[in-house]
Protein backbone atom coordinates (compact mmCIF):
# COMPACT_ATOMS: atom_id res chain seq x y z
CA UNK A 1 0.00 0.00 0.00
CA UNK A 2 2.88 2.30 0.16
CA UNK A 3 3.87 2.50 -3.32
CA UNK A 4 0.96 4.17 -3.77
CA UNK A 5 0.87 7.18 -5.86
CA UNK A 6 -1.68 9.90 -4.34
CA UNK A 7 -3.81 9.36 -7.62
CA UNK A 8 -3.94 5.66 -6.99
CA UNK A 9 -5.16 6.08 -3.27
CA UNK A 10 -7.68 8.28 -4.75
CA UNK A 11 -9.10 5.36 -6.74
CA UNK A 12 -8.57 2.76 -4.12
CA UNK A 13 -10.40 4.99 -1.64
CA UNK A 14 -13.27 5.57 -3.79
CA UNK A 15 -13.28 1.85 -5.28
CA UNK A 16 -13.74 0.74 -1.72
CA UNK A 17 -10.56 -1.56 -1.79
CA UNK A 18 -9.13 -0.16 1.51
CA UNK A 19 -10.30 2.66 3.68
CA UNK A 20 -8.26 5.70 4.85
CA UNK A 21 -8.23 4.36 8.56
CA UNK A 22 -6.25 1.24 6.97
CA UNK A 23 -3.51 3.41 5.02
CA UNK A 24 -2.92 6.50 7.34
CA UNK A 25 -2.55 3.37 9.89
CA UNK A 26 -0.46 1.41 7.46
CA UNK A 27 1.68 4.97 7.02
CA UNK A 28 2.29 5.50 10.63
CA UNK A 29 3.56 2.00 11.50
CA UNK A 30 6.12 2.61 8.60
CA UNK A 31 6.96 5.76 10.13
CA UNK A 32 7.28 4.21 13.79
CA UNK A 33 9.53 1.45 12.29
CA UNK A 34 11.85 3.05 9.74
CA UNK A 35 12.36 6.92 10.23
CA UNK A 36 14.80 6.81 12.97
CA UNK A 37 16.77 5.54 9.70
CA UNK A 38 16.07 8.96 8.35
CA UNK A 39 14.81 11.41 10.78
CA UNK A 40 12.40 12.66 8.09
CA UNK A 41 9.31 13.75 10.92
CA UNK A 42 9.74 16.24 13.49
CA UNK A 43 6.14 15.36 15.05
CA UNK A 44 4.24 12.39 13.78
CA UNK A 45 0.56 13.46 14.84
CA UNK A 46 -1.23 9.25 14.91
CA UNK A 47 -3.84 10.26 16.70
CA UNK A 48 -4.97 13.14 14.92
CA UNK A 49 -4.65 11.32 11.64
CA UNK A 50 -6.33 8.18 12.68
CA UNK A 51 -9.49 10.91 13.44
CA UNK A 52 -9.05 12.76 10.18
CA UNK A 53 -8.81 8.97 8.55
CA UNK A 54 -12.53 8.28 10.52
CA UNK A 55 -14.19 10.94 9.28
CA UNK A 56 -12.89 11.09 5.83
CA UNK A 57 -13.74 7.23 5.66
CA UNK A 58 -17.38 8.16 7.12
CA UNK A 59 -17.17 10.99 4.12
CA UNK A 60 -16.77 8.68 1.31
CA UNK A 61 -19.19 5.95 2.58
CA UNK A 62 -21.73 8.90 2.20
CA UNK A 63 -20.44 10.25 -1.53
CA UNK A 64 -19.95 13.00 -0.02
CA UNK A 65 -16.31 13.48 -0.24
CA UNK A 66 -14.14 16.41 -1.58
CA UNK A 67 -10.38 16.25 -3.77
CA UNK A 68 -8.35 14.73 -1.65
CA UNK A 69 -10.63 12.94 1.37
CA UNK A 70 -8.82 10.27 2.84
CA UNK A 71 -5.40 10.41 1.51
CA UNK A 72 -2.25 10.95 3.75
CA UNK A 73 0.24 14.04 3.39
CA UNK A 74 2.58 15.21 5.68
CA UNK A 75 3.32 19.37 6.22
CA UNK A 76 6.53 20.84 6.27
CA UNK A 77 6.87 22.25 9.78
CA UNK A 78 7.08 26.12 8.61
CA UNK A 79 3.81 25.43 8.01
CA UNK A 80 1.66 26.75 11.22
CA UNK A 81 -0.95 23.63 12.35
CA UNK A 82 -3.39 24.21 14.85
CA UNK A 83 -2.75 22.81 18.52
CA UNK A 84 0.42 21.00 16.54
CA UNK A 85 4.06 22.00 17.65
CA UNK A 86 5.38 23.96 14.59
CA UNK A 87 9.09 24.58 15.17
CA UNK A 88 10.56 25.42 11.90
CA UNK A 89 13.22 23.30 12.59
CA UNK A 90 14.67 25.68 15.50
CA UNK A 91 15.20 25.45 18.84
CA UNK A 92 13.52 28.94 19.00
CA UNK A 93 10.54 27.58 18.32
CA UNK A 94 10.70 24.08 19.79
CA UNK A 95 7.80 25.00 22.35
CA UNK A 96 5.50 26.96 19.98
CA UNK A 97 2.05 25.28 19.53
CA UNK A 98 0.45 27.50 17.17
CA UNK A 99 -3.35 28.52 17.71
CA UNK A 100 -4.41 28.82 14.05
CA UNK A 101 -3.48 26.71 10.99
CA UNK A 102 -1.75 28.24 7.64
CA UNK A 103 -4.25 28.91 4.58
CA UNK A 104 -2.29 25.94 2.76
CA UNK A 105 -2.65 23.30 6.03
CA UNK A 106 -6.41 24.69 6.16
CA UNK A 107 -7.22 24.31 2.15
CA UNK A 108 -5.76 20.64 2.67
CA UNK A 109 -8.21 20.47 5.64
CA UNK A 110 -10.95 21.23 3.61
CA UNK A 111 -9.93 18.82 0.67
CA UNK A 112 -10.11 15.98 2.89
CA UNK A 113 -6.15 15.33 3.27
CA UNK A 114 -5.33 13.44 6.36
CA UNK A 115 -2.22 14.55 7.85
CA UNK A 116 0.50 12.33 9.62
CA UNK A 117 2.87 14.84 11.26
CA UNK A 118 5.52 17.38 10.85
CA UNK A 119 8.54 17.00 8.25
CA UNK A 120 11.96 18.05 9.35
CA UNK A 121 13.72 20.94 7.32
CA UNK A 122 16.94 22.89 7.75
CA UNK A 123 16.29 25.90 10.85
CA UNK A 124 14.03 28.22 9.47
CA UNK A 125 14.68 27.27 5.88
CA UNK A 126 18.32 28.40 5.84
CA UNK A 127 20.24 25.60 4.60
CA UNK A 128 20.77 23.58 1.30
CA UNK A 129 21.41 19.93 3.20
CA UNK A 130 18.92 19.59 5.77
CA UNK A 131 22.22 19.72 8.61
CA UNK A 132 20.61 22.57 10.42
CA UNK A 133 17.78 21.42 12.02
CA UNK A 134 17.34 21.34 15.26
CA UNK A 135 15.98 18.45 15.22
CA UNK A 136 19.15 16.79 13.86
CA UNK A 137 20.25 15.81 10.18
CA UNK A 138 17.85 14.16 8.02
CA UNK A 139 19.32 11.20 5.93
CA UNK A 140 18.99 10.42 1.91
CA UNK A 141 17.07 7.28 1.75
CA UNK A 142 18.89 6.25 -1.31
CA UNK A 143 22.33 6.53 1.23
CA UNK A 144 21.78 7.31 4.86
CA UNK A 145 25.35 8.38 4.98
CA UNK A 146 24.41 11.43 2.66
CA UNK A 147 22.42 14.94 2.97
CA UNK A 148 18.78 14.60 1.32
CA UNK A 149 19.09 18.43 0.36
CA UNK A 150 17.68 20.88 1.88
CA UNK A 151 15.67 22.80 3.43
CA UNK A 152 12.90 20.48 2.27
CA UNK A 153 14.91 17.66 3.49
CA UNK A 154 12.76 16.17 5.51
CA UNK A 155 9.71 16.49 3.14
CA UNK A 156 11.80 15.21 0.20
CA UNK A 157 12.99 11.92 2.29
CA UNK A 158 9.82 11.03 3.47
CA UNK A 159 8.14 10.74 -0.10
CA UNK A 160 11.53 8.85 -1.21
CA UNK A 161 11.16 6.81 1.97
CA UNK A 162 7.62 6.18 0.67
CA UNK A 163 6.37 7.11 4.17
CA UNK A 164 3.68 9.40 2.61
CA UNK A 165 2.66 9.57 -0.65
CA UNK A 166 2.96 13.50 -0.77
CA UNK A 167 4.23 16.17 1.44
CA UNK A 168 4.12 20.31 1.79
CA UNK A 169 7.21 22.10 1.04
CA UNK A 170 8.46 25.50 0.49
CA UNK A 171 11.13 27.00 -1.91
CA UNK A 172 13.13 30.27 -0.92
CA UNK A 173 16.23 29.64 -3.26
CA UNK A 174 15.60 25.94 -4.30
CA UNK A 175 14.43 24.45 -1.67
CA UNK A 176 11.91 22.26 -2.99
CA UNK A 177 13.48 20.82 -6.68
CA UNK A 178 16.84 20.93 -4.79
CA UNK A 179 16.20 17.99 -2.17
CA UNK A 180 13.53 16.39 -4.84
CA UNK A 181 16.57 16.60 -7.29
CA UNK A 182 18.91 14.66 -4.48
CA UNK A 183 16.15 12.08 -3.36
CA UNK A 184 14.77 10.90 -6.48
CA UNK A 185 11.38 12.63 -6.12
CA UNK A 186 9.06 15.59 -7.70
CA UNK A 187 9.19 18.70 -6.37
CA UNK A 188 7.46 21.95 -8.18
CA UNK A 189 7.62 25.66 -6.98
CA UNK A 190 4.77 27.43 -8.20
CA UNK A 191 5.10 31.46 -9.45
CA UNK A 192 5.27 33.44 -6.40
CA UNK A 193 2.09 34.12 -5.06
CA UNK A 194 0.39 31.38 -6.71
CA UNK A 195 0.11 29.62 -3.11
CA UNK A 196 -0.41 31.85 0.09
CA UNK A 197 1.85 32.19 2.51
CA UNK A 198 -0.40 33.33 5.64
CA UNK A 199 0.36 30.87 8.51
CA UNK A 200 3.97 29.79 6.89
CA UNK A 201 6.88 31.08 8.91
CA UNK A 202 8.77 34.02 7.19
CA UNK A 203 12.21 33.48 5.76
CA UNK A 204 12.35 35.51 2.76
CA UNK A 205 9.22 37.08 2.15
CA UNK A 206 9.80 38.12 -1.61
CA UNK A 207 11.20 34.96 -2.42
CA UNK A 208 9.58 32.25 -0.27
CA UNK A 209 6.40 30.24 -2.35
CA UNK A 210 5.10 27.16 -0.67
CA UNK A 211 4.44 23.84 -3.20
CA UNK A 212 4.34 20.11 -2.98
CA UNK A 213 6.83 17.21 -3.16
CA UNK A 214 5.42 13.89 -4.32
CA UNK A 215 6.46 11.04 -6.28
CA UNK A 216 4.90 11.63 -9.86
CA UNK A 217 3.84 15.40 -11.76
CA UNK A 218 0.20 13.86 -11.85
CA UNK A 219 0.48 13.64 -7.83
CA UNK A 220 2.17 17.30 -7.96
CA UNK A 221 -0.49 18.58 -10.17
CA UNK A 222 -3.14 17.28 -7.59
CA UNK A 223 -1.74 18.90 -4.68
CA UNK A 224 -1.02 22.21 -6.34
CA UNK A 225 -4.72 22.40 -7.08
CA UNK A 226 -5.37 22.41 -3.90
CA UNK A 227 -2.84 24.84 -2.26
CA UNK A 228 -2.92 27.56 -4.99
CA UNK A 229 -5.87 30.59 -5.34
CA UNK A 230 -6.24 33.93 -3.86
CA UNK A 231 -6.01 34.48 -0.01
CA UNK A 232 -7.28 37.67 1.67
CA UNK A 233 -5.15 37.05 4.57
CA UNK A 234 -1.92 37.39 2.49
CA UNK A 235 -1.96 40.35 -0.13
CA UNK A 236 1.30 39.02 -1.69
CA UNK A 237 -0.91 36.15 -3.22
CA UNK A 238 -2.18 36.71 -6.77
CA UNK A 239 -5.92 37.42 -6.97
CA UNK A 240 -6.11 34.58 -9.90
CA UNK A 241 -8.52 32.06 -9.26
CA UNK A 242 -7.42 28.18 -8.42
CA UNK A 243 -7.30 25.74 -11.32
CA UNK A 244 -7.51 22.46 -11.67
CA UNK A 245 -4.03 21.63 -12.97
CA UNK A 246 -4.78 17.86 -14.07
CA UNK A 247 -7.13 19.16 -16.62
CA UNK A 248 -4.11 19.45 -18.92
CA UNK A 249 -2.27 16.41 -18.36
CA UNK A 250 -2.48 14.73 -21.03
CA UNK A 251 -1.71 17.20 -24.08
CA UNK A 252 0.51 16.72 -26.94
CA UNK A 253 3.82 17.98 -26.26
CA UNK A 254 5.30 17.96 -29.96
CA UNK A 255 6.11 21.26 -30.83
CA UNK A 256 7.23 22.34 -27.62
CA UNK A 257 9.90 24.89 -27.60
CA UNK A 258 12.34 24.23 -24.42
CA UNK A 259 15.28 26.85 -24.03
CA UNK A 260 18.31 25.13 -22.37
CA UNK A 261 20.75 27.73 -21.29
CA UNK A 262 24.35 26.84 -21.87
CA UNK A 263 25.32 28.79 -18.56
CA UNK A 264 23.59 25.68 -17.15
CA UNK A 265 25.76 23.20 -18.62
CA UNK A 266 29.36 24.86 -17.86
CA UNK A 267 32.21 24.73 -15.10
CA UNK A 268 30.74 22.83 -11.85
CA UNK A 269 28.63 20.80 -13.04
CA UNK A 270 29.07 16.92 -12.39
CA UNK A 271 29.45 14.96 -15.59
CA UNK A 272 27.50 12.34 -15.05
CA UNK A 273 24.91 14.47 -13.48
CA UNK A 274 25.02 16.38 -17.29
CA UNK A 275 25.50 13.27 -18.97
CA UNK A 276 22.08 12.17 -17.44
CA UNK A 277 20.54 15.62 -18.06
CA UNK A 278 21.37 15.79 -21.89
CA UNK A 279 19.97 12.48 -21.95
CA UNK A 280 16.86 13.96 -20.83
CA UNK A 281 16.45 16.41 -23.23
CA UNK A 282 17.02 13.57 -26.02
CA UNK A 283 14.06 11.75 -25.08
CA UNK A 284 11.98 15.24 -25.38
CA UNK A 285 13.33 15.51 -28.98
CA UNK A 286 11.69 11.83 -29.56
CA UNK A 287 8.20 13.11 -27.43
CA UNK A 288 8.49 15.70 -30.34
CA UNK A 289 9.35 18.97 -28.30
CA UNK A 290 12.72 20.92 -30.25
CA UNK A 291 15.77 22.20 -28.24
CA UNK A 292 16.49 25.58 -28.41
CA UNK A 293 19.93 26.80 -27.28
CA UNK A 294 19.30 29.83 -25.27
CA UNK A 295 21.50 32.42 -22.99
CA UNK A 296 20.49 33.70 -19.69
CA UNK A 297 23.30 36.20 -19.06
CA UNK A 298 22.88 37.25 -15.47
CA UNK A 299 22.51 33.64 -14.10
CA UNK A 300 25.69 33.92 -12.57
CA UNK A 301 24.85 36.89 -10.46
CA UNK A 302 21.94 34.78 -8.78
CA UNK A 303 23.62 33.56 -6.26
CA UNK A 304 25.70 36.94 -5.18
CA UNK A 305 22.15 38.60 -5.09
CA UNK A 306 20.00 36.04 -3.40
CA UNK A 307 22.88 36.39 -0.63
CA UNK A 308 21.92 39.86 0.03
CA UNK A 309 18.49 39.97 -0.71
CA UNK A 310 17.43 36.69 1.24
CA UNK A 311 19.46 37.63 4.43
CA UNK A 312 18.31 41.05 4.58
CA UNK A 313 14.74 39.86 4.30
CA UNK A 314 15.22 37.35 7.02
CA UNK A 315 17.05 39.97 9.16
CA UNK A 316 13.76 41.74 9.21
CA UNK A 317 11.53 38.85 9.04
CA UNK A 318 13.17 37.01 12.39
CA UNK A 319 13.45 40.13 14.86
CA UNK A 320 10.17 38.71 16.23
CA UNK A 321 12.01 36.19 17.70
CA UNK A 322 13.24 38.25 20.55
CA UNK A 323 12.13 35.56 23.81
CA UNK A 324 9.49 38.25 24.83
CA UNK A 325 6.32 37.11 22.47
CA UNK A 326 6.83 33.59 22.04
CA UNK A 327 9.31 30.92 21.66
CA UNK A 328 12.86 30.49 23.41
CA UNK A 329 13.25 32.99 26.28
CA UNK A 330 16.84 32.34 27.94
CA UNK A 331 17.16 31.87 31.70
CA UNK A 332 17.58 34.64 33.91
CA UNK A 333 18.11 37.72 31.59
CA UNK A 334 19.63 40.91 33.72
CA UNK A 335 17.78 43.44 31.72
CA UNK A 336 15.77 43.88 28.24
CA UNK A 337 18.67 43.83 25.94
CA UNK A 338 20.15 41.21 27.51
CA UNK A 339 17.25 38.80 27.20
CA UNK A 340 16.71 40.07 23.41
CA UNK A 341 21.08 39.31 23.05
CA UNK A 342 20.84 36.22 24.85
CA UNK A 343 17.38 34.45 23.52
CA UNK A 344 18.15 35.32 20.26
CA UNK A 345 21.90 34.20 20.41
CA UNK A 346 21.04 30.73 22.45
CA UNK A 347 17.91 30.39 20.36
CA UNK A 348 19.21 30.23 17.14
CA UNK A 349 21.75 28.25 15.32
CA UNK A 350 24.97 28.88 13.43
CA UNK A 351 23.47 29.00 9.49
CA UNK A 352 20.68 31.16 11.40
CA UNK A 353 22.76 33.79 12.69
CA UNK A 354 25.43 33.95 9.50
CA UNK A 355 22.38 34.84 7.49
CA UNK A 356 21.17 37.66 10.26
CA UNK A 357 24.57 39.06 10.44
CA UNK A 358 24.70 39.07 6.58
CA UNK A 359 21.50 40.88 6.25
CA UNK A 360 22.51 43.60 9.07
CA UNK A 361 25.24 44.01 7.14
CA UNK A 362 23.60 45.27 3.61
CA UNK A 363 20.90 46.77 5.69
CA UNK A 364 23.09 48.71 7.84
CA UNK A 365 23.74 52.72 7.02
CA UNK A 366 26.56 53.03 4.16
CA UNK A 367 26.23 50.14 3.14
CA UNK A 368 22.30 49.58 1.78
CA UNK A 369 22.96 51.69 -1.53
CA UNK A 370 26.14 49.26 -2.29
CA UNK A 371 24.36 45.82 -1.09
CA UNK A 372 20.81 45.95 -1.09
CA UNK A 373 19.83 48.37 -4.03
CA UNK A 374 22.30 46.62 -6.29
CA UNK A 375 21.32 42.96 -5.03
CA UNK A 376 17.57 44.20 -6.30
CA UNK A 377 18.98 46.37 -9.57
CA UNK A 378 20.32 42.73 -10.25
CA UNK A 379 17.21 40.79 -9.60
CA UNK A 380 15.66 42.87 -12.58
CA UNK A 381 18.50 42.22 -14.85
CA UNK A 382 17.72 38.44 -14.33
CA UNK A 383 14.14 38.48 -14.39
CA UNK A 384 14.27 40.24 -17.87
CA UNK A 385 16.65 37.83 -18.95
CA UNK A 386 13.88 35.04 -18.74
CA UNK A 387 11.41 37.45 -20.57
CA UNK A 388 13.52 37.54 -23.09
CA UNK A 389 14.04 33.71 -23.30
CA UNK A 390 10.30 33.06 -22.23
CA UNK A 391 10.15 35.32 -26.03
CA UNK A 392 11.56 32.14 -28.21
CA UNK A 393 10.54 29.06 -25.91
CA UNK A 394 7.80 27.46 -24.14
CA UNK A 395 9.87 26.16 -21.14
CA UNK A 396 13.50 26.04 -19.93
CA UNK A 397 15.43 23.10 -18.76
CA UNK A 398 18.76 22.16 -17.21
CA UNK A 399 20.15 20.39 -14.25
CA UNK A 400 18.17 20.95 -11.02
CA UNK A 401 21.88 20.49 -9.39
CA UNK A 402 25.02 20.77 -9.76
CA UNK A 403 26.17 17.38 -7.82
CA UNK A 404 24.68 14.25 -6.61
CA UNK A 405 23.08 13.95 -2.77
CA UNK A 406 26.93 14.81 -0.77
CA UNK A 407 28.16 13.30 2.18
CA UNK A 408 26.97 14.52 5.58
CA UNK A 409 29.22 16.89 6.86
CA UNK A 410 30.80 17.11 3.63
CA UNK A 411 30.00 20.94 3.45
CA UNK A 412 29.39 22.46 6.77
CA UNK A 413 32.48 24.47 6.92
CA UNK A 414 32.41 26.16 3.78
CA UNK A 415 29.23 27.83 3.48
CA UNK A 416 29.85 29.66 0.03
CA UNK A 417 30.44 25.70 -1.06
CA UNK A 418 26.92 24.71 0.39
CA UNK A 419 25.28 28.21 -1.53
CA UNK A 420 26.46 27.24 -4.85
CA UNK A 421 24.39 23.91 -4.06
CA UNK A 422 21.15 25.79 -5.36
CA UNK A 423 23.08 27.84 -8.07
CA UNK A 424 20.73 26.25 -10.77
CA UNK A 425 17.65 26.98 -8.71
CA UNK A 426 18.03 30.43 -7.23
CA UNK A 427 17.07 32.79 -10.56
CA UNK A 428 13.69 31.28 -10.55
CA UNK A 429 12.90 32.59 -7.11
CA UNK A 430 14.74 35.85 -7.71
CA UNK A 431 12.56 36.15 -10.63
CA UNK A 432 9.25 34.40 -9.41
CA UNK A 433 9.19 32.24 -11.73
CA UNK A 434 7.75 28.48 -11.41
CA UNK A 435 10.01 25.32 -11.55
CA UNK A 436 9.67 22.03 -11.06
CA UNK A 437 12.41 19.00 -10.82
CA UNK A 438 11.84 15.19 -11.97
CA UNK A 439 13.98 12.38 -11.66
CA UNK A 440 15.70 11.81 -14.65
CA UNK A 441 18.39 9.31 -13.85
CA UNK A 442 21.33 8.42 -11.96
CA UNK A 443 24.60 9.69 -11.40
CA UNK A 444 27.28 7.54 -9.14
CA UNK A 445 24.08 5.72 -8.09
CA UNK A 446 22.53 8.56 -6.67
CA UNK A 447 19.17 10.13 -8.13
CA UNK A 448 19.84 13.22 -11.02
CA UNK A 449 17.03 16.09 -11.04
CA UNK A 450 15.63 17.36 -14.65
CA UNK A 451 14.71 21.27 -13.71
CA UNK A 452 12.17 22.56 -15.92
CA UNK A 453 11.49 26.32 -15.47
CA UNK A 454 7.94 27.07 -16.93
CA UNK A 455 6.69 31.04 -18.03
CA UNK A 456 4.85 32.93 -14.98
CA UNK A 457 1.74 31.56 -13.77
CA UNK A 458 2.36 28.38 -16.74
CA UNK A 459 2.38 25.46 -14.10
CA UNK A 460 -0.44 23.82 -15.89
CA UNK A 461 1.82 23.35 -18.89
CA UNK A 462 4.81 22.64 -16.77
CA UNK A 463 2.86 19.43 -15.20
CA UNK A 464 2.26 18.59 -18.17
CA UNK A 465 5.49 18.63 -20.14
CA UNK A 466 7.00 16.62 -16.40
CA UNK A 467 4.24 14.07 -16.63
CA UNK A 468 4.56 13.33 -20.56
CA UNK A 469 8.23 12.58 -19.32
CA UNK A 470 7.05 10.21 -16.62
CA UNK A 471 5.07 8.53 -19.17
CA UNK A 472 7.36 7.70 -21.48
CA UNK A 473 10.38 6.57 -18.22
CA UNK A 474 10.43 5.22 -15.30
CA UNK A 475 12.87 6.97 -13.16
CA UNK A 476 10.73 8.48 -11.03
CA UNK A 477 9.32 4.80 -9.99
CA UNK A 478 12.78 3.69 -8.32
CA UNK A 479 12.32 2.80 -5.58
CA UNK A 480 15.42 3.89 -2.79
CA UNK A 481 17.18 0.87 -0.98
CA UNK A 482 16.24 1.36 2.02
CA UNK A 483 12.72 1.90 1.97
CA UNK A 484 11.59 -1.40 0.41
CA UNK B 1 36.78 40.67 1.96
CA UNK B 2 37.71 40.51 5.65
CA UNK B 3 35.79 41.66 8.71
CA UNK B 4 36.98 42.17 11.31
CA UNK B 5 36.14 42.03 15.15
CA UNK B 6 34.74 45.12 15.72
CA UNK B 7 32.09 45.01 12.59
CA UNK B 8 31.31 41.60 13.73
CA UNK B 9 30.90 43.22 17.56
CA UNK B 10 28.44 46.10 15.64
CA UNK B 11 26.62 43.63 13.54
CA UNK B 12 26.00 41.64 16.59
CA UNK B 13 24.23 44.52 18.25
CA UNK B 14 22.61 45.83 15.41
CA UNK B 15 20.83 42.46 15.25
CA UNK B 16 20.73 41.81 18.83
CA UNK B 17 22.42 38.43 18.85
CA UNK B 18 25.07 37.14 21.53
CA UNK B 19 28.57 36.31 19.93
CA UNK B 20 30.63 34.96 22.44
CA UNK B 21 34.31 35.98 22.54
CA UNK B 22 35.45 32.12 21.54
CA UNK B 23 33.25 32.58 18.43
CA UNK B 24 34.14 35.86 16.87
CA UNK B 25 37.27 34.91 14.95
CA UNK B 26 35.28 32.05 13.35
CA UNK B 27 32.39 34.18 12.36
CA UNK B 28 34.47 36.78 11.13
CA UNK B 29 36.19 34.67 8.79
CA UNK B 30 32.67 33.12 7.08
CA UNK B 31 31.38 36.17 7.10
CA UNK B 32 33.99 37.57 5.11
CA UNK B 33 33.80 34.81 2.78
CA UNK B 34 30.09 35.47 2.33
CA UNK B 35 30.69 38.58 1.72
CA UNK B 36 33.42 38.17 -1.11
CA UNK B 37 30.46 35.69 -2.61
CA UNK B 38 28.26 38.85 -2.63
CA UNK B 39 30.86 41.41 -4.20
CA UNK B 40 30.50 40.40 -7.50
CA UNK B 41 27.73 42.42 -7.73
CA UNK B 42 29.74 45.58 -7.49
CA UNK B 43 31.10 44.68 -10.92
CA UNK B 44 27.72 44.80 -12.79
CA UNK B 45 26.86 47.94 -14.50
CA UNK B 46 23.08 48.72 -13.06
CA UNK B 47 23.13 52.30 -14.16
CA UNK B 48 19.10 52.81 -15.10
CA UNK B 49 18.26 49.33 -14.30
CA UNK B 50 14.88 50.12 -10.95
CA UNK B 51 15.43 48.01 -7.79
CA UNK B 52 12.90 45.22 -8.59
CA UNK B 53 10.54 44.59 -5.70
CA UNK B 54 8.06 42.14 -6.71
CA UNK B 55 8.57 40.11 -10.02
CA UNK B 56 5.03 40.31 -11.02
CA UNK B 57 5.24 44.25 -10.68
CA UNK B 58 2.11 43.68 -8.33
CA UNK B 59 0.81 46.56 -6.40
CA UNK B 60 0.14 46.64 -2.45
CA UNK B 61 -3.31 45.59 -2.11
CA UNK B 62 -5.52 47.52 0.70
CA UNK B 63 -8.86 46.46 2.29
CA UNK B 64 -11.04 48.81 4.06
CA UNK B 65 -10.22 49.63 7.36
CA UNK B 66 -12.51 47.22 9.27
CA UNK B 67 -12.16 44.64 12.16
CA UNK B 68 -12.24 41.15 10.58
CA UNK B 69 -10.53 38.96 13.07
CA UNK B 70 -12.11 38.27 16.33
CA UNK B 71 -10.40 38.78 19.94
CA UNK B 72 -7.76 36.23 20.63
CA UNK B 73 -5.80 37.49 23.28
CA UNK B 74 -5.84 34.66 25.59
CA UNK B 75 -4.84 31.82 22.64
CA UNK B 76 -1.74 34.39 21.90
CA UNK B 77 -1.31 35.10 25.62
CA UNK B 78 -1.41 31.39 26.36
CA UNK B 79 1.71 31.01 23.58
CA UNK B 80 4.08 34.15 26.20
CA UNK B 81 6.52 32.66 28.28
CA UNK B 82 5.69 34.69 31.14
CA UNK B 83 2.52 37.12 31.53
CA UNK B 84 0.36 38.33 34.03
CA UNK B 85 -2.80 40.13 34.34
CA UNK B 86 -3.66 39.51 30.36
CA UNK B 87 -0.55 41.36 29.87
CA UNK B 88 3.36 39.82 28.55
CA UNK B 89 5.74 40.31 30.94
CA UNK B 90 9.39 41.12 30.37
CA UNK B 91 12.04 42.04 32.48
CA UNK B 92 12.68 45.21 33.77
CA UNK B 93 14.28 48.13 31.71
CA UNK B 94 14.54 50.70 33.80
CA UNK B 95 16.39 50.27 37.34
Amino acid sequence: MHQLTIAEIMRGLRDKQFSSVEITSHLLERIQQLDNQFNSFISVTGDQAIKQATAADARLAKGDAPALCGVPIAHKDIFCTSGVRTSCGSKMLDNFVPPYDATVVDNFQQAGAVSLGKTNMDEFAMGSSNESSFYGAVKNPWDIERIPGGSSGGSAAAVAALLVPGTTATDTGGSIRQPAAMTGTTGLKPTYGRVSRWGMIAFASSLDQGGPITRTAEDAALMLSVMAGPDKKDSTCLDRPAQDYTASLGDSIKGLKIGVPSEYFGEGLDSEVGAQVQAALKAYEQLGAELVEISLPHSKLAVPAYYVIAPAEASANLSRFDGVRYGYRCENPADLRDLYMRSRGEGFGEEVKRRILVGSYALSAGYYDAYYNKAQQVRRLIKQDFVDAFDKVDVIMGPTAPNPAFKLGEKNADPVAMYLEDIYTIATNLAGLPGMSIPCGFAHGLPVGLQIIGNYLDEARMLNVAHQFQLASDWHQQTAPAAQ
Amino acid sequence: MAVDAQTVEKLAELARIAISEETIDEVSSRLGDVLQLVDQLQAVNTDGVEPMAHPLEEVQVLRKDEVTEPNRREEFLALAPQTEAGLFLVPKVID
